[in-house]
């Protein structure tokens, strides 16, 4: 396949300056890396271990100045993503957490009353004669002049709009969890997300300059609307295979020993199978999951993943007490395959 | 996009277009607006590296997992091996599949839209009401079907953490001081605002096996009354051998239209049942990730579990567990001297909130009105 690469596209030649601290244009002179290997390179400085999909999405995100919907099950990296992202990019993440009820005072912009009422105070003080001629005219540049910038307060996305300024760096805007809002805030979202501008009545629109990165997570807890997905790249983001959950483990938690880090992460991989272990559980484990328990098992100090220190360190993958019971009466063949992996993996 | 394009630039949109129709005829919504992006991914990335073209097109195309499968197969099809004849796609029709009621049935057919009410004497609807739906004649049914119809549903209301100006509550800082500048700065009247109430989601399970056959329809009716009453707040599912969500169904406005569309995409009517089973897989699915939290969950099922009754007791716990109360409707329980002896029944009845019958017309009444948590004023059906 390689024998069709264009001869006039210069992608090579292009993935070293890519690399360095301050990605500049791609060919096309979009921001970020030259491709999807570049930047899952990059993102991998950061700690951040990105599959193909991963990196293909993250990479078409930043060339299409498109807004990237992830979706999977929860702890399966969404959030480390979009953090990994803002760090390989040098800009700020603006973090806007869904929650059932949020509103526009709380993600885009409120008045500051208290400072508002100041104002309207020292107003006062300032011209006694209330019941003069001039007292509407008054009364109107008093009100216009509650509403200048001083006294606005920017919310997440309104800060996302204003943060960047070099098309280079632009700010990745985390909106995380968007299906634990309700379905007019993403009404509303649809529109800041088709132009990034906000209006705000008392003062005009305000426009991004740069637009920002944005990454929306979804745990799809219900089914986000169709018009939402439509303006965004999708991608379903599962589990790590076993390989690379050992490489993430690995980086994450570099003090714990290498079989005890292999051992983990079999575990947690026939956790999520319940083929293999009969075991079905309310919540299989996240990789953040599995990063807490080899962290708790180091912490301990044990020496490998014996049934015993798989007990008492439990509660650190599984947050159910229904999956406890279920696990804690087949730990050994939960374990057992142990083994098995051992053997295959002892050579290397 | 490429100095040395493998096919020609008509090629190249013609091979975009086919793969997207290829996909629609798979059931993934590829759109024009999605197919216009994958477009433009493809310039994005290296067209002839089948791994960025398989990436560039999933990122786009696909909206859902569910879609995954079959743009897995369509790409494999499609750009792996041999082109899929147009069409051919579309998944084999399965087993001939019918619901328990003449679908084809002169009356809904001819009728259209809504179908003419009969007029009946009062005394006849009245004696309609009561009759227990399963020992009617097929006229009959579908006579109640069409006042089941016209039960009103109500819901149970939630308070919402959003806030909305209200006459008493907490202080309206926004508003008080928009009002207080019209006024020199001073601050005369206070607003307020208070939490706003919203309704509550209702979840309906309908059991569409063999025995609860002659309850189907009316049951079905009833829940696309519900859905029609508040079609963002309730979702419906068929529990048979297999989930199946038949809410998108229910949504048409036409009562026997919408019937028609749920009945076809049921696919195990008049089966055994898996109570438990299909219970757990949807809480697993869609329950255990919000659908269920904080609803009105109503089982409509006789609850004759082939499986394992424990399985569906421990579901129906955890059903009880996130849900605001859970309703069992079980047509059966309208038998002089019934027990509930099934063993499914007898399983998840300690997490049963309300245990109410359903099976005339009246009784789906009283289902309506324990939906809503109390009496409806004014009540029942407006025949």
């Amino acid at each position: 396949m390689g024998a069709f690469e264009a001869p006039d596209r210069p992608r090579g030649a292009d993935a070293p300056a890519g690399a360095s601290a301050g990605p500049p244009g791609g060919p096309d002179g979009g921001p970020g890396p030259a491709d999807p290997a570049a930047l899952a390179g990059l993102l991998g400085e950061q700690d951040y271990l990105a599959d193909d999909g991963a990196a293909t999405a993250c990479f078409l995100a930043l060339r299409m100045g498109r807004p990237l919907f992830l979706e999977g099950d929860a702890g399966v990296g969404k959030t480390e993503l979009a953090k990994a992202l803002a760090a390989v990019l040098g800009s700020p993440l603006i973090r806007l957490q869904c929650y059932e009820g949020i509103d526009a005072s709380q993600a885009l912009y409120d008045w500051d009353h208290p400072r508002q009422l100041l104002h309207l105070r020292a107003a006062q003080a300032a011209a006694p004669e209330a019941g003069a001629p001039g007292g509407r005219i008054a009364a109107e540049e008093l009100e216009s002049g509650l509403y200048d910038r001083r006294y606005l307060l920017a919310r997440p996305l309104m800060r996302a709009l204003e943060a960047a300024a070099d098309p280079a760096h632009p700010a990745v805007l985390l909106i995380d969890e968007i299906d634990r809002a309700d379905d007019e805030f993403e009404a509303f979202l649809l529109e800041f997300l088709s132009d990034f501008a906000i209006t705000i009545p008392e003062l005009g629109a305000v426009r991004a300059r740069v637009p920002p990165l944005t990454v929306l997570t979804s745990n799809r807890t219900r089914e986000v609307h169709d018009a939402l997905k439509r303006r965004c790249l999708y991608h379903w983001m599962p589990h790590p295979s076993f390989e690379r959950e050992v490489a993430i483990i690995r980086r994450r938690r570099p003090e714990a020993p290498e079989h005890l880090v292999r051992a983990v992460a079999a575990a947690a991989q026939r956790l999520r199978d319940p083929e293999r272990t009969g075991v079905d559980l309310l919540k299989p484990p996240g990789v953040a999951e599995t990063i807490d328990w080899t962290a708790a098992l180091a912490a301990l100090g044990a020496p490998a993943l014996t049934p015993d220190a798989a007990a008492r360190t439990l509660g650190a993958v599984l947050k159910h007490r229904d999956d406890h019971e279920a696990v804690r009466l087949r730990l050994d063949a939960l374990l057992d395959g142990r083994p098995e992996h051992g053997a295959a993996e002892a050579p290397r | 996009m490429n100095g040395a394009p493998v096919l020609g630039p008509g090629g190249a949109a013609t091979a975009i277009a086919g793969f997207a129709r290829a996909l629609r005829a798979a059931g993934v919504p590829a759109d024009t607006a999605r197919t216009a992006a994958f477009a433009e991914a493809l310039t994005a990335v290296d067209p002839v590296r089948a791994r960025d073209v398989y990436w560039a097109g999933r990122l786009t195309l696909c909206s859902g997992p569910d879609d995954l499968a079959p743009y897995d197969a369509c790409f494999a099809a499609y750009f792996g091996g041999a082109r899929p004849a147009g069409g051919r796609r579309r998944p084999p029709p399965g087993p001939p599949r019918t619901p328990p009621w003449a679908p084809e049935g002169g009356e809904e057919a001819a009728a259209g839209p809504d179908g003419p009410l009969h007029p009946v004497a009062a005394d006849r609807t009245e004696v309609l009401r009561r009759a227990d739906i399963g020992q009617l004649s097929a006229a009959e049914r579908a006579e109640v079907a069409r006042l089941v119809s016209l039960i009103r549903t109500g819901r149970p209301r939630r308070r919402t953490r959003r806030r909305a100006p209200a006459a008493r509550g907490a202080l309206d800082p926004r508003r008080t001081l928009a009002a207080a500048a019209r006024t020199d700065g001073e601050p005369i009247r206070l607003r307020y605002r208070d939490r706003a109430e919203r309704p509550r989601r209702v979840v309906l399970l309908v059991d569409v096996s063999g025995s609860m056959s002659p309850y189907a329809e009316s049951l079905l009716r009833f829940a696309h009354a519900l859905v029609r009453g508040h079609p963002a707040g309730t979702e419906v599912f068929s529990i048979g051998t297999r989930l199946t969500r038949i809410t998108r169904e229910l949504r048409t406005a036409d009562p026997g239209r919408a019937l028609r569309a749920a009945g076809a995409a049921v696919p195990d009517w008049r089966g055994g049942t898996r109570l438990g089973t299909e219970l757990k897989r949807f809480l697993d699915v869609h329950g255990g990730r919000g659908m269920a939290r904080g609803a009105v969950a109503v089982i409509a099922s006789d609850g004759w579990e082939r499986g394992d009754a424990a399985l569906l007791g421990a579901a129906t716990a955890r059903l009880s567990r996130l849900a605001h109360r859970v309703v069992w409707v079980n047509p059966h329980k309208a038998q002089p001297g019934y027990r509930p002896l099934a063993a499914g029944m007898a399983a998840a009845l300690p997490h049963v909130d309300d245990f109410v019958s359903g099976h005339s017309l009246e009784a789906l009444e009283h289902l309506a009105a324990a939906i809503a948590g109390g009496p409806l004023e004014g009540g029942g059906a407006r025949a």
